[in-house]
């Protein structure tokens, strides 16, 4: 394994890590700026409100 | 009866296995000590025998009366009930210890028996920062855990019998870490001290939890998974993976209590903070926020302000903090780009926490007369405000010139307090001030009076805790750096220590200041959960909002 230097390791972990953990983050954002969310997201902030006594 | 109901009297395989395994876990437990050649190993043998008999007789006798029957059709609040009386026992146990232990740092005489090792301050800080940690803040997250994820999720608790197998599993880990260290028995990795045999057993526990948790998620009514419950499952999965990782052992035998670490150096060092960092931001702050997203818009009857900031919040805050742990080795031998990474990380996470702080106070737009009129609505605030003051201080002092004055010294102690007695603590007590009634079925609190005095009590004791140690931490760093003319240390450490005597008083006093109020608290729920029930008991009728009434 003459390839799997620390240098080669470290780029790819550095880079690929960047690139994957920077769309996973734009995704969660996208999902909570989505227009088509919005209604219920409305309802959802509303949710601890809602009567407590039967499932 | 129909043939439902009948056949349902039958006892439910999951209390079957979990009488099974209490079995099974007694017979090893009495194999393992009677086997043991380490004294200690079998002094928690006989803990642990006691436990598991104990359970797998209480469960005999349950299931030859027909208890354990599942009742799908209400919520499982026992065992949320059982969560609220320990928090509050480690509570007043944790903090009587941190009142100790401030007492004896103060005046070294005091509690000091030489022939008793077991009482030694090195064996009572552990026990203290343990049990206000794990076995208070644990219980509370577990308790509202519970009651939360049913409650925004329409669903009876997942697991029938079983989640009353974390809360009797997770008292016994308590028992068995806090009984260890008092016994010498630890592997001295800070917040991370019990040995091998007892981090088998959290696990065992957690990953009962996990699945209770999940269970409950999967057959929810509601489409949407509430944002609180996203945050415990982060609380819940991510100390998962940092029990795991950073308890890598090697045991030196399969009886024995000690082990030795799979990491050494300062790759043993950057772990260890990898792991007390991220117990810091997923066990002290995700899961207390999620406490925060449904008791406080519940207390002041105001939706949260912003469910998107919420998910932003979330998924900032999870990113971040996991790379915040190398801030607790700057000028170590780690290298530096790892110290910038740590600091970098730690600054940027002064984003998110605030962006849930303003969150979580703006929740009360339109209801911001409730801070005068209700003590538990003004506790909860506070935390909140000590959340966003203890996560600005946090990435102030994790900048490596500030932590070149702040590491090691009575400031780092200042900041984690107010984080917990502030933070954790505060909105924790808010949680259940508001739990008792609604699980018990009353209208009110005994006394909204003794509310305002725990309030004030505790707030004035942190506010002396955390002024206190401002001035012997920076007193001390700027002693430690001090030098003469000729080129030496100026003070000896021990003459920083006589230095700092006075604040070492106020800090004990604002403690106990603490504790007072937390005693506080509990006659005031004995006396609540004595009050008459309230008609709405009968669940047939409509409950009328219980927050009203307390809020009066």
């Amino acid at each position: 394994m003459s390839g799997l230097t620390y240098e080669t390791v470290a780029a790819f972990a550095q880079q690929g890590g960047t690139i994957y953990f920077g769309l996973i983050f734009m995704g969660g954002l996208a999902y909570a700026l989505w227009p088509r969310n919005k209604e219920a997201f409305r309802r959802l902030a509303q949710l601890p409100l809602e009567d407590d006594d039967h499932v | 009866m129909t043939q439902a109901a009948v056949s349902r009297d039958d006892a439910p395989l999951n209390a079957l296995v979990l009488f099974t395994f209490t079995g099974v876990a007694a017979l090893l437990a009495i194999l393992a000590t009677a086997f043991s050649p380490d004294p200690a190993f079998r002094f928690h043998g006989w803990v642990m025998i006691g436990a598991f008999v104990t359970a797998f007789m209480v469960m005999a006798v349950g299931l030859a009366n027909g208890r354990f029957k599942d009742e799908p059709t209400r919520y499982h609040d026992g065992v949320v009930r059982a969560g609220v009386i320990a928090t509050m026992f480690w509570a007043i146990a944790g903090l009587a210890a941190g009142g100790l232990v401030a007492a004896q740092l103060s005046w070294p005489n005091i509690f000091y028996f030489p022939q008793f090792p077991e009482l030694n301050f090195g064996r009572l800080r552990p026990l203290h920062t343990s049990a206000v940690i794990f076995a208070f803040g644990g219980n509370a997250l577990i308790a509202t855990s519970f009651y939360v994820v049913q409650r925004t999720s329409k669903a009876r608790l997942f697991g029938g019998a079983w989640p009353w197998f974390v809360f009797w599993g997770y008292q016994l880990f308590i028992v068995l870490a806090a009984t260890g260290y008092v016994a010498g028995i630890t592997q001295g990795r800070e917040y991370a001290e019990p040995e091998w045999y007892v981090d088998l057993w959290l696990t065992i526990v957690w990953v009962a939890y996990l699945l209770v948790f999940l269970g409950t998620i999967w057959k929810r009514k509601e489409p949407h998974i509430y944002v609180a419950n996203w945050f415990y499952l982060a609380f819940i999965v991510t100390i998962a993976i940092l029990h795991l990782v950073n308890n890598a052992a090697l045991p030196v035998g399969l009886l024995e209590t000690k082990s030795y670490s799979a990491f050494a150096g300062v790759q043993d060092a950057l772990t260890q903070w990898w792991y007390g960092h991220n117990a810091v931001g997923f066990f002290l702050t995700a899961g207390f926020l999620a406490m925060m997203y449904y008791f406080v818009p519940k207390r002041v009857e105001r939706p949260v302000y912003s469910y998107r900031l919420s998910i932003v919040h979330f998924w900032s805050l999870i990113f971040i903090y996991i790379w915040a742990g190398p801030h607790h080795l700057h000028y170590t031998a780690l290298p530096q780009w790892a110290q910038t990474l740590g600091m970098t990380f730690s600054v940027m996470l002064w984003m998110p926490s605030w962006g849930g702080m303003i969150n979580g106070l703006m929740t009360l737009s339109g209801a911001w007369d409730k801070l005068r009129t209700d003590p538990v609505v003004r506790m909860m605030v506070v935390a909140i405000a000590f959340y966003g003051m203890s996560t600005f201080e946090g990435p102030l002092m994790s900048i490596r010139a500030v932590n070149a004055l702040s590491h090691y010294t009575d400031w780092t102690i200042g900041h984690v307090h107010s984080g917990a007695l502030g933070w954790v603590g505060f909105i924790s007590f808010g949680a259940i001030y508001c739990l008792v009634p609604w699980l018990w079925k009353k209208d009110r609190l005994y006394s909204n009076t003794l509310v305002e005095w725990h309030f004030w009590i505790a707030t004035t004791g942190i506010l002396l805790y955390i002024a206190a140690m401002w001035v012997s931490g920076i007193m001390e760093g700027l002693m430690w750096r001090e030098y003469t003319p000729q080129g030496y240390l100026a003070n000896a450490f021990v003459e920083t220590v006589a230095a700092k005597h006075i604040e070492n008083v106020i800090r004990t006093l604002g403690g106990v200041m603490y504790l007072a109020g937390a005693v506080i608290m509990s006659y005031n729920l004995w006396r609540t959960i004595r009050m008459p029930s309230s008609a709405t008991a009968d669940l047939s009728a409509p409950a009328p909002n219980p927050l009203l009434a307390a809020a009066e």
